[in-house]
This record gives C-alpha cells, structure tokens and sequence, in this order.
C-alpha cells in the first residue's frame, strides 16, 4: 500500500485544491526535481547532457505550448516551430541591440514577442474552426520563416539568416558549460511548466476547455470566446517562443529560420500526440519519446545490420515509425502515454487488494 | 501589358493542377470525411511506383525500354497499387476512428503521410528520377510570334489534361448513379446506410478515383521537376485552394485552384520584388486568410448557423 | 449563496409573482427559407414558471435562442427589464442574469462535474491570466471562494458522490441534473430550461421537477420551461404558451390552454 488516497481525508477545499493533491504525488515530484538537479548533473555524461537532456526539456517547453492550445483549448496549429523560431530571434534582437539586457528579461520578451506574433495568426480562428484553422496556421509556419530568411535586420545581415547566440550570463555568472546550461534550462521549464499546471486547473483553463468542447455554450454561460482562443494563443506561443530561444542559447548555439521547418512543428505535434493530448506531464513523456526514438532506431539497425546498413533506411524505417506511431496512438490510445501513467497508478492505487 | 498576360496564363495554367490536386482531397473528404492530409504523400507514392514499375517493367517481360506498352502496364500497376492503398487506409485508419472528432482524423492523416512517404522510399529509394512523358517543354511558336508571349507547351499540355479530369470528374458527380450516391454519403452518413447505398463499394471507388488523380497529378509534377520527395509539397500548395473553395465542393476546388494559381504568380513577379521574392510559400495561404474574414462560409459554401 | 438567495426571494414575498421581466414583440425568425418563429408575442413575469408547449419544430427551441441571444431574430422587439434590447448576444444575456440548459446536454465532456459547474461561476470571477499562473493569494481565495458556492449547488442536486466524474461517463439523467447545476452555479434571475426532463425515467422526472420547484420557491427565480410531458407541464407552471408551426396559438393559465380548441386541434393532429 503504497500509494494511497484513502485515509487522506482533505479537511478544507484549499487542500483539495493544491497542485498535486495526493501526499505520494508531493514526494514523488520531490523525488523527482530532486534527481533532475542533483544527481543528474553530477553523473550524465556530457553526451546525455547536450544530446538528450536538454533537447527533451525545451521541447517539454514547446509541446506544452502545443498543448495549452490544442489540448486545452481545442485548436490545432501546425505552425509551433515558426513560433519557436519568433522566440529565437526576439531573444537574439534583445540581447544583440540593447546594451547589459539581462539574458532571463531577454528570453520573456523574446516569449512575448512570440506571443504577439500568435495573437495575429490567432486572428483567423474567430472565424474558421477545425482543420481549416490548422491549414491557416500553415501561413505562420511560412510566412515568419521566409520573413525571417529575407529581411536581413533579423539576423543582424548574416548570410542566410543565421545567428549565433551571444554568451550566457546571469549576474556576472557565465552559463558555459553544458552542465549550466542544463540547469539553466530545466530550471526555466520547471517553473514555466508549473505555471502552465496552475493556468489549466484555473478558471482560465476551465475557460479553455470549455471553448474546446462545445463553444455555443461556453457563449452561453457568458465566456468569450474570442478571448478564450486568443489567449490560448498568446500563452501558447509564449511557451513555444520561450522554447526557441533555448534552443538557440542552451541547446544549438547557432540556429537558421529554416530549421524551424514545417517538420519540426510536426514532431511537436506527435509529441503531444504520443504523450498525451491535454497533459502537461504527457507533453514531457511525449517529448522524451520523440527524441529518443531515432537515437534508439539507429542503434537498433547498427546491431541489426551491423556497418552494412542501407543508404537512407535508417530515415525511411524513422518516417514510418513515426507515421505508424500516430495512427496506433490516435486509435488505440487517444490520451497518450500520460494516460498509461494514470492507469497504472490506479491499478497502483488498489494494490496490493484489488476489489 | 503582353508580360501580364504572360505571367497570368502561367498562372492559372499551373492553377488547373492545383485545382487537381484539390479534388482528390474533395473526393476523399465527401466519401469519408477525412481532410486527408496524406494526399500529397499519395501523390508522390503513385509517381514513384510509376517511375519504378517503368524501370522494372522492361527487365521483367521483355517489352522494349520506353514502349507505349511499358508505360500503359506501369500506369495500370501504379494506378492498382493506388487502390489498394486507399482501401487499406480506409479499412486499417480511418473505420476505426468513426465517429472521433475531424482534428483526430485529421491528425491520423498527417501520421499516414509520414507512413505513405517512408514505405515509398523503402521500396523505391529515395532518389529522384526522371520522368519523360515525351512533351516538349517549350515556347509554343505561334503564339510567340503573333503576341509575342511565352506560352510552354507542356503547360498547356499538362492543363488541357488535369482541366478533362476535372470536368469529367464534375459530370460524374453530377450524373452518374455512383455519383448521386456518393453526394448523399457526403450530405449523411447515417442516412446514407439507411438507405442502403452499399458504402464500401462507395468508399472502393473513391480512393480509387482519388488514387488516378493523384497518379495523374503525379506523372505531370513529375515529369516537369522529376519524381522526388518535393512532389510530397503539392498538397501544401492545394490547401489554401481548399480553405478558399471549401472542401466539399468541386467547383470551389476548380474557382479555387485558378485563383491561387494566377494570384500567387502575379503577387511573385509583381510584388515579391519589392520583399525580397519567394513570396509563393505563403501567399496564397494569406490570400484565403484574408478571404476567409470577409466570408468565412468559403467562396460556395452556404452560410450556416449552428443548431443549438 | 442558497441561503442568501432564499432570504432575499422570501423578502420579496416568496413565490409572490411580480412585474415583468421579459416582454417579447412580434418575434419573427427564419432560416433561409424556412420560418421558424413567425409574429409571435408574449412576456414572462418576474417568480414565475412560464412554460412553451407545441408538437415538434413547432418552434420552441428557437424562441429561446432568440430569448438570450444565440438567434437573432429578423423581426421584432425585445424588453428585458422594461429595457429594448438591440444586438443581443450570449454573453451579454448571461451577464444579465440568463441562464439556461439544452435540449441536447451541452456539457463539456472532457471535464469533471465540478469543473462543468465552476465554469457556470465564470462571470463572477475576476482574477486576471496571470493571476492564475500564479494560484496564489488573491486567485486561489477566489476560487475557494466560488468552489464553496458550487459546492452547495452540488448538495442542493445531491450529487456529491459524482463531484470528480467527467461528465461524459455519466448516464444521461445525471448529465441533465448537471447541466442544471451549471446554470444554476451562476445565480440567475431568469433560468431557460429546454426540456430537461426529456428521455428519463419517472423517478428522474421526480426529481428533476422538485430541483425546478425548489429552485423557483426558495430563490424566486423566473423559469422558462420547454417540457412535452403535458402532466408536468400542466402541474407546476403559472402559465403555457402554445406554438405551432411558429405561430402563437395559445397563452394563458394552464386550465384555459387545455380546453382551447386550437391547441387541442393541434395535439390530436399529431402523435402525441
Ligand atoms: N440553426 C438552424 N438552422 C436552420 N434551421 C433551424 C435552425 N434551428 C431551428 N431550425 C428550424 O426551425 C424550426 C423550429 O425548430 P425548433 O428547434 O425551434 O423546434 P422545437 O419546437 O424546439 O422542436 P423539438 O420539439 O423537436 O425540439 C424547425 O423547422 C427547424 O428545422
Ligand atoms: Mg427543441
């Protein structure tokens, strides 16, 4: 019996209502944080670090972004990795025109910049609903990359738009290792995803979800829903802008406006798909999942056909299980991972007597 | 005034393969209701399996390389291996997800397209390949000589193709009985199978008829740019048509598609100048945007209060 | 809340009906070509259980839509409150104090019971975006402010023990009962219910029918009332507006609209 609600009767609606409810819950988050910023930077190797840590945390960050708007608020947008790709370049403007701009101040406004820009593709989704709405996010995707290729004040007159992020430093403090930097960057997204935990058990998630599942009554009892979506937006984007601008200064280094290509914001989405639509906990198993998986498939076909492996299988065997991956997910579980996480803490909740 | 006409025919000639592309996801959509999103995966597949049967063909029976018969047994192939496609999608992704919201569906078919792009290259390999449909890509001398434009051959050739399909495919909806059906399953399904109209036959049909199409817009983008993975793109191009003609209705993919054709080429020569060009990755899809806050019911479709 | 309510509607004089409150003119609505409403007149009064009767389409769900606001009609004028009211939307009617349920549950599927009836408590609730990012202080006392309100919504419809359950694994009777609870989670002075007892059994029809008279005697709130259970409808309403085919055939206490011949005529020409 060890993980347990029953005896832990909650004496006043204040306790109902904390974040994580359930005492195992609290321990285990403890636990958890505990291993991520202790033991972890002082056993992984600088591999795991940069290859893998710190990709899967910024895009925890990008796909509860995706999350806030599709999960919670019920609109689909293809259009993540251009968001992320506003965040990259606002942080990048700020740090590079304005003299002694404090890296955290940058990388919010990079995130509100972001938010902006959401707010204006959000624009069309007063009006059309569905999937014409993510075809018109299409438009985001293409249209900010190619503003970001072509006018070349972005990239301060790189060729092809490409910038190198300025050095890290808080307080005097430079973030050069990846060690640091991997602090830095899950101390950021701990805190953004608690705040996002918070946003979506509050009335302004409630409102969210309520525009999501049936927008005449949400009308109805007097939410609007225009501001409910363009929020969802704005927060949204905010989350996928703040994404971007670490991928450029903690995880890349040097970033162009065409990485943040249609198929990135495809994988955010699959991350959210395969995590766990409506779940900020789905959105870092999901992210987890999507990063780990091609390391996984190559070493798998290095040992299956050991250095003789085919000219381009490794990507082909990648988009198919990917593909594949969706249409399993979407079939057979439509709440992703975090729902097996669930389900497996109930069977938790009755062993070692279940009824 | 010459070099505006000249960009303009460019453009709603290649508007008429948009308009192609359009209705396999208007075919797709009135059968099953799926936005599927896979349909530019599918016409990358149907070219490539074409372009591999072409290869194989003369090593296996013999026939003369480049033969008139070659090419008929691979559009056959790839045409048969279309359909099987499309039924397997019907059967294995999309009856299982009856009745799950259109976002879910349509989420499934963006994985398919990833799915359909990785099996094609596995079996094909992903390098580009030529595609000779034995046009000319040329200026068409006399108009050249009398209004001195420049007018390519293959364009119109390739126009004059995709516009036959697309009116015989707006009779048969019209007129034929698998047509009549096929609107009422669009209209309901429910009432639909109420009547008996036997829907796997339906659903049979359509993918089969999305699959010529998409083989058919696959052979011209192909022939003209070869068969790679870029073909996967002209599904991109055909959505905005879609959000403007709406996507149940066949003449709005066709308005639509020369819409889109003609507007992108003239906003690329006459206004990609002053930002700097390539402008054709984005434009149409703001021109529908824009298009959609002033009449967001599309440019056909009936304006509709939801019924509370 | 319920107590305060109770207490305020007591000091009016209880169930004491009063002024009007909502006075509909020559309302004519149609879609394309199809009249839904045509040239239709009525008011509710203040403490009262209005009802609207008619066979199917006859166009009672659309008198209501008009009523706050989700339908525009074409023609004519509506007073609330001795006010014309102009370009009317859903939002501005709820701020108004109207409330009401589906004839087709409107719930939000995915979300528990509680949270369905906490969003009923939107209007009330001022905390900002980032407030609640940051659930502390001001937000969190108000939504433990509001949580107690709606927790005496949910032991006044004695649904405690499904508080956590999402509304969609509920069977249908519970789903209504919630719904109600949603609307009545935003303490309204007029409450639109269409149908509500559709589709449940006798014993949920019971209960449905005291919540209705409870709700109106112990808070004096003004019911509009879509119901085809003419036993019901003709025990607990003040008055009945009969439509037929969009148009106004009947209105008045419920004895008269039985024995007027019109509806009569109206009820035996369909299968009721
Ligand atoms: N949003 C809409 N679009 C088109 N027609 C509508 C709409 N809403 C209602 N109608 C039409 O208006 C007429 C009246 O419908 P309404 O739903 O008001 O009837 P009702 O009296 O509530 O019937 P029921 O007892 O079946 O609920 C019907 O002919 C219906 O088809
Ligand atoms: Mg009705």
């Amino acid at each position: 019996m060890l993980y347990r609600e029953a005896g832990q009767f909650k004496a006043s609606y204040k306790e109902d209502q904390q974040i994580f409810p359930i005492r195992q819950d609290r321990v285990g988050m403890a636990v958890i944080l505990a291993i991520f910023f202790l033991a972890v930077p002082m056993f992984a190797s600088e591999y795991w670090l940069q290859a893998i840590l710190i990709p899967v945390l910024i895009f925890s960050l990008a796909a509860i972004g995706l999350n806030i708007l599709t999960g919670y608020a019920g609109q689909l947008s293809l259009g993540s990795a251009a968001f992320m790709a506003v965040g990259a370049f606002g942080a990048y403007n700020f740090m590079l025109r304005i003299d002694g701009m404090p890296f955290i101040v940058a990388l919010i406004l990079g995130g509100l910049c972001s938010a902006l820009v959401g707010v204006a593709f959000g624009l069309p989704s007063l009006r059309i609903k569905g999937f014409y709405l993510a075809v018109a996010t299409l438009a985001a995707q293409f249209f900010i990359v190619w503003a970001l290729v072509k006018f070349p004040w972005f990239s301060n007159h790189s060729s092809s738009g490409v910038i190198s992020a300025q050095e890290v430093n808080i307080l005097g403090f430079a973030f050069d290792t990846p060690v640091l930097k991997y602090l830095l960057t899950l101390a950021v997204v701990v805190v953004l995803a608690l705040l996002a935990k918070n946003l979506v058990r509050s009335t302004t998630g409630r409102r969210w979800m309520a525009v999501r599942d049936m927008d005449v009554a949400a009308e109805v009892i007097g939410i609007r829903p225009m501001r409910a979506k363009l929020s969802a937006f704005a927060v949204s984007s905010f989350y996928c802008g703040v994404a971007g601008a670490l991928y450029a200064y903690t995880y890349l280094g040097t970033v162009e406006p065409e990485g943040f290509n249609l198929d990135l914001s495809f994988k955010i989405l699959f991350m959210i798909i395969i995590g766990g639509v409506g779940s900020i906990l789905g959105s870092f198993l999901g992210a987890a999942f999507i990063v780990l998986l091609p390391i996984f498939l190559n070493v798998f076909m290095h040992s299956v056909f050991a250095g003789s492996l085919p000219a381009g299988l490794g990507s082909n065997l990648e988009l198919i299980v990917f593909g594949g991956l969706i249409i399993f997910f979407l079939i057979v579980e439509p709440h992703g991972l975090a729902r097996l996480w669930t389900l497996a803490k109930d069977k938790l909740r009755l062993w070692p007597f279940p009824h | 005034m010459g070099f505006f006409f000249e960009v303009l025919i460019g453009g709603l000639l290649s508007g008429v393969l948009y308009a192609l592309v359009a209705l396999g996801f208007v075919l797709i959509y009135k059968a099953s209701g799926v936005f599927n999103f896979a349909q530019g995966a599918m016409v990358f597949f149907a070219a490539l399996t074409f372009v591999g049967f072409q290869a194989l063909l003369p090593g296996w029976t013999g026939l003369e390389e480049g033969s008139v018969m070659v090419f008929w047994l691979a559009f056959i192939l790839a045409l048969a291996s279309m359909i099987v496609l499309g039924i397997l999608t019907e059967k294995v992704v999309l009856r299982p997800l009856v009745n799950q919201p259109q976002i879910t569906l349509f989420m499934a078919t963006i994985g398919l397209s990833f799915l359909v792009e990785g099996i094609a290259q596995a079996i094909w390999g992903a390098n580009v390949r030529a595609l000779d449909l034995g046009i000319a890509d040329e200026p068409i001398g006399w108009i050249l000589d009398s209004a001195d434009m420049i007018v390519s051959s293959f364009d119109v050739f390739a126009a004059a193709l995709a516009g036959i399909l697309v009116a015989a495919l707006a009779l048969f909806f019209q007129y034929t009985k698998v047509g009549r059906a096929l609107r009422a399953v669009a209209d309901d399904h429910q009432a639909a199978l109420s009547i008996g109209i036997p829907l796997q036959h339906i659903w049979a049909i359509v993918w089969g008829v999305a699959g010529f199409v998409a083989l058919v817009a696959g052979l011209i983008w192909g022939a003209r740019s070869g068969v790679q993975f870029a073909l996967t793109f002209t599904a991109l191009k055909a959505l905005p048509v879609l959000i403007l003609g709406g996507f149940t209705s066949v003449p709005g993919a066709i308005v639509g598609g020369l819409i889109i054709g003609a507007s992108e080429k003239l906003a690329e020569v006459y206004i990609g100048p002053f930002v700097g060009g390539g402008i054709e990755g984005w434009f149409p899809y703001m021109l529908a945007l824009f298009f959609l806050l002033v009449r967001p019911e599309g440019l056909f479709g009936e304006k509709h209060i939801d019924r509370v | 809340m319920m107590n305060d309510m109770a207490q305020d509607a007591t000091a009016e004089g209880g169930r004491r009906i009063g002024e009007v409150i909502l006075d509909l003119q020559h309302i004519s609505l149609s879609f394309g070509g199809v009249n839904a409403l045509t040239d239709i007149s009525f008011d509710v009064r203040e403490h009262e259980i209005r009802s609207i009767i008619g066979p199917n389409g006859a166009g009672k769900s659309s008198m209501l839509n008009v009523m706050n606001g989700v339908y525009h009609p074409q023609k004519g004028n509506i007073l609330f409150r001795g006010e014309p009211r102009q370009k009317m939307d859903p939002h501005t009617a709820a701020a108004q104090g109207i409330a009401r349920t589906f004839q087709n549950i409107a719930l939000f599927k995915g979300m528990t019971v509680l949270d369905n009836i906490m969003t009923g408590r939107n209007l009330k609730m001022k905390c900002n975006l980032l407030e609640h990012a940051l659930f502390w202080g001001k937000a969190q006392r108000e939504e433990i402010e509001h949580r107690k309100k709606v927790e005496d919504v949910i032991d006044f419809l004695e649904i405690q023990s499904i508080r956590k359950t999402p509304v969609g694994r509920l069977p249908y009777g519970l789903q209504k009962r919630v719904e109600l609870g949603r609307a009545l989670a935003a303490e309204p002075t007029l409450l639109l219910l269409d149908e509500p007892m559709a589709g449940m059994n006798v014993e949920e029809k019971q209960d449905m029918c005291r919540f209705i008279l409870d709700v109106n005697d112990q808070f004096g709130t003004t019911i509009v009332l879509i119901e085809h259970d003419m036993g019901v409808v003709m025990d607990i309403s003040d008055r009945v507006v009969v439509l037929d085919y969009g148009k106004k055939i009947g209105d008045g206490p419920p004895d008269e609209v039985k024995n007027n011949a019109d509806v009569i005529a109206a009820y035996l020409g369909t299968s009721h």
